[in-house]
């Protein structure tokens, strides 16, 4: 099992929480993103994320690898959903567990910034007035047809 | 002239209109390549993109080979 994986189908959050269970842990700290009905000041409908994933899973496995090894934590573990998702859905979990709890704090955060940075995921929002968007590509091509969000939430 | 396999994902899957295409190019680093491709589908330029080559990120001085794998990577907006 990697340590970073991509899901088309929403987990079992018992399961993913067994996953990083220990008996050397003390604490668990865990994240959930969860897809929101706005962002940048517009109404979002739904949204899609789409990743490269071969290059994805390499960068989120560096991550928790790094997170395990700069705080000294028992275990990590992070999955990130793919495919079209509604308001109210997981879009990314994060588990830590660790000795002591300062430590699985600043894993968990440190994983979940490091993710949303590093690794090759793109967000598309649909909004309530029937445009679209890739979330911080405005400027990736010319003549964008329609008017895209300035950042992510 | 090499020929080189790109992939494309999201913006710009959509505005080359496929996931892929392997091109013969005479375009000898993977900058090259972005240029040259920018004029042809009308990407913007690359200071805000990364490049990964054979599927880990590269530099756009990196020289390209025959059968590599090319990814442009616009700015990513996971979690």
């Amino acid at each position: 099992m990697s340590d970073f994986e991509f899901l088309r189908e929403r987990p079992d959050l018992d399961a993913l929480r067994g996953s990083v269970e220990d008996s050397h842990s003390g604490g668990y700290v865990a994240f959930e993103g969860w897809v929101r009905d706005h962002n940048d000041g517009r109404s979002v409908l739904r949204l899609e994320y789409e990743a490269y994933e071969r290059l994805g899973v390499k960068e989120g496995d560096r991550i928790v690898a790094e997170a395990r090894q700069k705080f000294g934590v028992t275990a990590a573990r992070c999955v990130h959903m793919l495919g079209e998702l509604q308001i109210g859905d997981l879009a990314v979990w994060v588990g830590v567990s660790a000795a002591h709890r300062d430590e699985a704090f600043k894993a968990c955060r440190y994983i979940i910034d490091e993710v949303k940075h590093r690794v090759p995921i793109w967000k598309k929002e649909h909004y309530v007035d029937g445009d679209s968007g890739w979330v911080n590509c405005e400027r990736c091509a010319e003549g964008a047809e329609h008017q895209h969000p300035r950042k992510a939430g | 002239m090499p020929s080189i396999h790109v992939e494309y994902f999201a913006i710009l899957r959509e505005k080359v209109g496929k996931s892929a295409e392997d091109l013969q190019t005479g375009a000898e680093t993977a900058g090259a390549l972005f240029d040259e491709l920018a004029a042809r589908y009308g990407f913007a330029n690359r200071a805000s993109m990364k490049v990964a080559i054979n599927d880990e990120f590269s530099d756009w001085n990196a020289s390209l080979s025959d059968g590599d794998s090319v990814v442009f990577i616009p700015p990513v907006a996971g979690g």
